[in-house]
């Protein structure tokens, strides 16, 4: 961990893709501290998935120092710092849920005995024992995407980065892994990254959130979310919920992007 | 859940299961009594067309020496091009999968390549190994089955969901662990048609080889040498055996095939 606490420190990020081609991010700075749930919201062409995959060191930036656990984001992965959750639960077929949860445990080269220990705690943290045997493609995609969660936390990463992992799923579903997510961040104190296009997701979840502005992508604004932890269903009903809504909505309004204006939309006739 | 995953194969039972055969059994047996009594009795077809079905069985029962000895021989030659022409292939489809320049620069030979009717190479080979090598055909063979299998696992290798190999990647995996954990189960689909394909071409490939020379015992001399003879209903025989020991090939990588993917929805069964 760096000097001054941070899990992640992003400087002078800038992303270029293709020699003189699309500035995807330009010049992000940003801290996450230890146990913060920060959230980054933008229209889509942000490079708020960028962003993230950069932080993972999948993708490499143009310019600029990304640290995690202050190393080099290289090192960080090499070192399996943090775990990750996509859209898609990208799981593996021909792997039972156990051991799909168990990959990264294979991976680290844990024993048997104690994969298998470790895979039981899982299940019971996203409320899928007794589905160890199944396949992934006999589980509905709420759960599936569990699964994935179970799997991202099985080796207690002390980071998460999580890209839209619910942005497949229905409303109600939706809702309930929100809370679900709370609790198993609440019960491992980790730290997590959370990418989503939904106003109401980012402010129900987070600590911050990082509101970004379309091409190039650039930090537009920075909400804090005063809401009191935990958080619970009743939390998107408090007066507090709706301003916070309405700051972050304002934020997005200001980065003038028209794809705002479908999530909007949307967002409006839910409610 | 898992009550219905357990109970509905059985539930689905044995009487039913007899029910969903008997249109394709009912069309057999006519098929058959077409062969033997419609082509020949009402329509007027000769011999030399096409023997009665009775006949080829006859041919079947009392000719059985010489058609297992041709069937083993050839048999042998389809098998043995099939595991080196698909061995072979798997093994370079891995190599050019794991050094991607070299899949690029090769690629569009291979696929042009396997537009090339080899079976026309067939009497070439015996110039290459000699007239009565079994090796001509065995070649024949695998190369029949080397490109679609080369091509088709390629392809399985390669087009994996990217955000596999990101969530591989995320885990320092080598890229040993990407091939052994996820390119090569997921290529598995990919490389069971080819197979089946495969089996199809080995098969084709011996017999018609055997037309141009090689063991004078083999199945495809004794189509041959029959028709020669005008005994067409052992030349139907022959061919006959010929047509089994194809689907019975077939069948055997089928089931091999539902082994290894066992986890497989195709093989398993969507869970209601």
């Amino acid at each position: 961990m760096s000097a001054d606490g941070s899990v992640v420190s992003i400087r002078g990020l800038t992303k270029v893709f293709g020699k003189g081609g699309v500035t995807a991010l330009q010049d992000i700075d940003l801290e996450v501290g230890r146990g913060e749930f920060v959230s980054l919201i933008g229209p889509s062409g942000c490079g708020k998935s960028t962003l993230l995959r950069i932080v993972g060191d999948i993708v490499e930036p143009s310019e600029g120092d990304v640290t995690v656990n202050g190393k080099p984001a290289r090192k960080a992965r090499l070192d399996r710092d943090y775990g990750i959750v996509f859209q898609a639960p990208v799981l593996y077929d021909w792997r039972t849920v156990a051991k799909n949860i168990a990959l990264p445990l294979e991976m680290l080269g844990w024993d048997r005995a104690k994969r298998a220990e470790r895979v039981r705690d899982m299940l019971e943290l996203v409320e899928l024992t007794g589905f160890e045997r199944y396949h992934p493609w006999q589980l509905s995609g709420g759960m599936q995407q569990r699964v994935s969660i179970a799997r991202a936390f099985s080796f207690s990463p002390a980071l998460l980065l999580m890209d839209e992992p619910f942005g497949a799923l229905d409303e109600m579903t939706r809702e309930r892994l929100n809370i679900e997510l709370l609790r198993i961040w609440a019960e491992t104190g980790s730290t997590v990254i959370f990418v989503t296009h939904s106003i109401s997701e980012a402010v129900f979840l987070s600590t911050r959130v990082v509101v970004m502005s379309p091409r190039p992508g650039r930090v537009a604004s920075v909400v804090p979310v005063d809401l009191p932890q935990p958080r619970t269903a009743a939390t998107r009903e408090e007066p507090r919920f709706f301003e916070l809504v309405t700051e972050v909505r304002e934020s997005l309004h200001a980065t003038g992007a028209d794809e705002v204006e479908e999530t909007l939309a949307t967002e409006d006739e839910i409610a | 859940m898992s009550s219905s995953v357990s109970t509905a194969a059985p539930s689905r039972r044995l009487g039913e299961r007899i029910r969903d055969w008997v249109p394709a059994v009912v069309v057999f047996g006519l098929g058959l009594a077409a062969w033997q009594w419609l082509l020949p009795d009402v329509l007027g077809v000769e011999e030399f067309l096409l023997p009665r079905f009775s006949d080829v069985v006859g041919a079947l029962v009392n000719e059985r020496d010489l058609l297992l000895r041709g069937a083993w021989i050839t048999l042998k030659e389809a098998v043995g091009g099939f595991v080196l022409g698909s061995g072979v292939a798997i093994v370079v489809a891995l190599v050019l999968a794991r050094w991607r320049p070299f899949g690029n620069a090769l690629m569009p030979y291979m696929i042009a390549a396997n537009a090339i009717p080899i079976i026309a190479f067939a009497p070439i080979t015996n110039a290459w190994f000699g007239l009565l090598s079994p090796w001509s055909k065995v070649t024949i063979a695998a190369v029949l089955c080397f490109f679609p299998v080369l091509v088709n696992t390629l392809r399985g290798l390669t087009s994996v969901d990217p955000e596999s190999i990101e969530l591989m990647r995320s885990y320092a995996a080598s890229e040993r662990d990407v091939f052994r954990r996820v390119r090569i189960p997921s290529s598995l689909p990919y490389v069971f048609s080819a197979l089946k394909v495969a089996s199809v071409l080995a098969m084709i490939g011996a017999v018609v080889g055997d037309y141009f020379g090689g063991s004078l015992e083999a199945l495809g001399i004794v189509v041959l040498s029959a028709v020669n003879l005008s005994r067409y209903a052992t030349s139907w025989a022959a061919i006959l055996v010929a047509s089994i020991m194809g689907i019975a090939f077939y069948a055997t990588i089928s089931g091999i095939e539902r082994y290894a993917m066992r986890w497989h929805p195709s093989v398993r069964g969507k869970a209601s």
